[in-house]
């Protein structure tokens, strides 16, 4: 399930929703990500997507995800719109049946959610407001990916 | 009537978020001479480095011709999680 979602979520209850009726499936592993308040210098978040074609280019990153792991399932719901920091921004769960294959799948697909999903961060603080722009660590995690195809 | 959308930090340079356009530029590249006229910072932003450009809400890369109905939107270099 990918979805998009303009308030807060609760990461314990998507993740007993996510591990519920499994008979198959031996391992469960998530990553929630939270805005920083940057020593103070990020009052606000906001993140901006372009509506249907966020979906879908997300959906495509999950579908590389549950080929390459061999997923039984996976989940991504990514918050839009203003976010204060300590709450939630991006919640992934995978499912697998080995644990390997679901801590791997939860890594790729958090690498390519922070610089290939089509998501604009604008961080507003004392000293204005500036646009995030990914950042070499960002493009050396892609290129783990890439090059162990 | 074509619509164009901008996003993250071109949206603020230029001050608009979405218009529609009529006549239809024939192109991506009379667009982007159209936008760049208006509004020469804009045209050098839309330009720079890492802006993907989606038609109809596909990536397409060098010129492509616009329908009426087109919608182009110009995406600067992505930020998620």
């Amino acid at each position: 399930m990918i979805r998009l979602l303009d308030q807060p979520f609760d990461p314990g209850a998507l993740l007993t929703d996510f591990c519920r009726d499994r008979a198959e499936t031996g391992a469960v592993a998530t990553f929630t990500g939270l805005a920083r308040a940057e020593a103070g210098q990020t009052a606000i978040l906001e993140l901006e997507a372009y509506p249907g074609f966020t979906e879908a280019r997300i959906a495509e990153i999950a579908e590389t995800a549950r080929a390459r792991f061999s997923l039984d399932d996976l989940m991504v719901l990514h918050r839009v719109g203003p976010i204060a920091p300590g709450e939630p921004i991006v919640f992934v769960a995978t499912a697998a049946r080995h644990r390997r294959a679901a801590f791997e799948a939860c890594d790729f697909l958090m690498d390519y959610l922070k610089s290939r999903a089509p998501f604009w961060k604008k961080e507003t603080g004392p000293d204005g407001t500036r646009w995030i722009e990914p950042r070499d660590q960002d493009h050396a995690d892609i290129a783990r990916w890439e090059t162990t195809e | 009537m074509a619509r164009v959308l901008l996003f993250g930090p071109l949206r603020d340079l230029a001050g608009w978020r979405e218009r529609e356009l009529e006549p239809v530029p024939a192109s991506v590249h009379a667009l982007r001479e159209l936008l760049a006229a208006e509004d020469p910072e804009l045209g050098l932003a839309l330009a720079g480095p890492g802006v993907q450009v989606a038609l109809d809400q596909a990536i397409v890369r060098g010129d492509a011709a616009l329908h009426p109905r087109a919608e182009v939107a110009f995406l600067p270099p992505m930020s998620g999680g």
